[in-house]
């Protein structure tokens, strides 16, 4: 028996109708081979990426030493500070100044100070103390190390206290720990600045990729382009607003995280604003490259998450930068929101300026220039 | 007489497609020429490169008396270029569109020239309403104001009428009318067969090559094509048995009745003799451009495949 079509039932479900779009939508999924390589490529690169990458319990952690007691107990206790794991002492410090500019530039995480009269202090059962300084800025990347330093005491001199001095029952010494920066341990402290990088990213890279990528979608750029206008006047027509919804937003994230959040704003003004200008133009600049290279609207969205995964994964603001392995380190050094967080942070927690940030600042920079030369080497005034 | 555009040997390539090959065009100063081909035969890609959308590979002469590749954006000035596609901002006003193309193109008196556009499309009532939500004439009728909005010696159309009804057509080819009556040159490209007869002149490119040129009864007249015109019952159902039989080029039903078309008189006749019976009246007829088209078409085929 011949089935019409006009015989069907109209009103059920039909699964040849069903099976007919499903095969249209596979075909058309393969059609679209980036889309098609995202399909793949993204969880297997994120799954690698990610999984290996992000660490909450951050060990090895860059540690100044100012000791001052050359006797044995202090070089037991450093290498019992050692032997946790969490610290790895890179530098050995000659003054104070010298600890504090360290722990300052975030060269280190950890501080540590032992006194002069320490070794005395602990035979006599004295009150002898070390003072361990942390840069708590973000609250996740010293917790593990600070509670493992609580253990230190027990087990540092277990070797150099025999006979009449080991008396197990009282600790020998006491670990003094100033959280810098953030005493209080607030994550908000840390993730709200964070956030302003996060969000100027998500929203400029975007808005410009689809914003351009639009005017070819919808043939508008065919028009544009036969008018005498140049490349670099388009570009410039088309950012500049951009930059001034990029300002809007990072005042009201920082009115918001003062009056909400009570984030600090230790100073560092200049810098932040420079950071923030260089950041701005460079997210800009991204979105316009990506938009050259995207066909349509999905592909530069696509490539926009691309770009932005890593940027909050990677760079410090999710998870602490220094727990990573050293080669995500690497990679997380290369994308610009590591260096904003840097200075968005320094700045507001650490009140640091100019001259102890030019680094970060200096690859805000490096990458502004990169970006837009890259974009407009890209940008052709034709339809080639 | 004086050449809006003379370009000889233009080439362009799209990877392995060659889209146009060694065009040489002549387009007279104030005329319409009308350019006319099958889809894909790079009339659009021409226009393009005309106009300095499109880099062509090879190719040298004049548009509007410059060097049309080494001058191109003085060419780009003085050229309107009204796209296939609507390509206003559907999310701009009829007025903000019309300003910004004033804007770009930097021109003086520009509120005035704004307003004035407006008033002669009679969009002055409807200037804050968002392109987008234009029917299709009136989207054609706001590109064409936009495209020679500062009044442009050349004027390129890319299939302005695809989708537009005979009335807003007819208007749109009296406004063509009169611009080039003002010394504008007009390039249009078109499928159309009415319009291509309303065109001073016509270009007839395929697959990237000039095939014919002239006024409509030139390009006619050349073809040496011999039409004959059935009339009667059954008439166009005789197409299929026609077109196979040798001499005839191509048959066609025209509603009921049939055209039947050659090049050899002495063969198509004895090909339509069976058929020459009552009930059915055969006489000789002009061919009309289609027939020649359509024979042009088959026979670049022919040519290239």
């Amino acid at each position: 028996m011949s089935r019409q079509p006009s015989e069907r039932p109209s009103g059920g479900l039909s699964i040849n109708r069903i099976v007919a779009v499903l095969i249209k939508e596979f075909i058309q999924l393969t059609r679209d081979r980036l889309t098609y390589a995202m399909i793949l490529v993204m969880p297997i690169a994120q799954l690698m990426l990610f999984g290996y990458a992000i660490n909450g319990d951050p060990r090895d952690l860059p540690t100044a030493v100012y000791v001052q007691d050359q006797g044995p107990m202090a070089r037991s206790t450093l290498a019992a500070l050692a032997n946790s794991g969490y610290f790895r002492i890179v530098r050995q410090a000659t003054s104070p100044a010298e600890l504090d500019d360290a722990i300052a530039r975030g060269q280190v995480q950890f501080a540590l100070t032992i006194p002069a009269d320490f070794s005395r202090r602990v035979v006599r059962g004295d009150g002898a103390q070390i003072l361990v300084e942390a840069d708590a800025t973000d609250p996740a990347a010293t917790g593990g190390a600070i509670a493992a330093l609580a253990n230190l005491p027990q087990v540092a001199l277990t070797r150099d206290l025999v006979g009449a001095v080991a008396r197990p029952a009282a600790p020998p010494f006491e670990v003094i720990v100033h959280r810098r920066y953030n005493p209080e341990a607030i994550t908000a402290y840390n993730i709200v600045p964070g956030l302003l990088g996060v969000i100027l990213s998500m929203t400029l890279v975007m808005m410009t990729a689809l914003g351009v990528t639009r005017e070819y979608e919808r043939g508008t750029m065919e028009s544009l382009l036969a008018t005498p206008a140049r490349p670099i006047e388009v570009m410039i027509g088309k950012l500049t607003p951009y930059v001034v919804v990029g300002l809007i937003q990072t005042v009201v994230i920082l009115t918001l995280a003062r009056a909400l959040f009570a984030v600090p704003m230790a100073g560092g003004w200049l810098a932040l604003s420079l950071g923030v200008t260089l950041f701005i133009i460079g997210s800009l600049s991204l979105g316009f490259l990506i938009s050259t290279l995207a066909r349509t609207q999905l592909q530069a969205m696509q490539m926009s998450f691309f770009y932005i995964m890593p940027s909050i994964l990677l760079s410090g603001f999710m998870f602490p930068f220094r727990g990573m392995p050293a080669w995500a380190q690497a990679i997380g050094g290369v994308i610009p929101v590591t260096h904003f967080l840097r200075v968005v942070r320094g700045a507001m927690l650490k009140g640091l300026g100019l001259a102890e940030m030019w680094t970060s600042l200096s690859a805000l920079g490096l990458f502004v220039v990169a970006i837009t030369g890259l974009a407009m080497a890209r940008y052709r005034t034709t339809l080639d | 007489m004086t050449l809006a555009v003379d370009v000889t040997g233009l080439n362009k390539s799209f990877g392995a497609h060659h889209v146009v090959q060694d065009l040489a065009i002549q387009i007279e100063t104030g005329k319409i020429t009308g350019f006319l081909g099958p889809n894909g035969s790079g009339k659009t890609t021409t226009l393009r490169m005309l106009c300095g959308l499109l880099t062509p590979d090879s190719g040298e002469g004049r548009v509007l008396g410059l060097d049309f590749r080494k001058d191109a954006e003085a060419v780009k000035r003085q050229t309107g270029y009204m796209t296939q596609r609507f390509s206003l901002y559907e999310d701009l006003s009829i007025a903000e569109n019309l300003d910004f193309v004033a804007r770009v193109h930097e021109l003086d008196r520009r509120r005035e020239r704004v307003r004035d556009s407006l008033d002669r499309l009679g969009l002055t009532a409807r200037k804050t309403q968002l392109a987008g939500s234009l029917s299709g004439g009136w989207k054609q009728r706001l590109a064409l104001a936009a495209a020679i909005l500062h009044d442009p010696k050349l004027l390129l159309l890319d299939e302005p009428t695809a989708g537009v009804d005979p009335k807003a057509r007819r208007e749109f080819w009296d406004e063509i009318h009169g611009l080039s009556a003002g010394g504008m040159t007009v390039m249009v490209s078109t499928h159309y067969m009415d319009e291509a007869e309303r065109c001073h002149d016509i270009a007839y490119i395929a697959y990237g090559k000039l095939i014919a040129r002239g006024t409509a009864e030139a390009v006619i007249d050349q073809s040496g094509l011999v039409t004959f015109r059935a009339e009667g019952p059954g008439a166009d159902r005789l197409a299929r048995d026609l077109a196979t039989k040798p001499g005839v080029v191509m048959a066609a039903p025209f509603g009921a009745a049939l055209h039947v078309s050659g090049v050899d008189r002495a063969a198509l006749d004895a090909a339509i003799a069976p058929y020459r019976r009552p009930p059915l009246v055969w006489t000789e007829v002009q061919p009309t451009l289609e027939d020649v088209f359509i024979r042009l078409m088959s026979g670049a085929e022919d040519t290239f495949q």
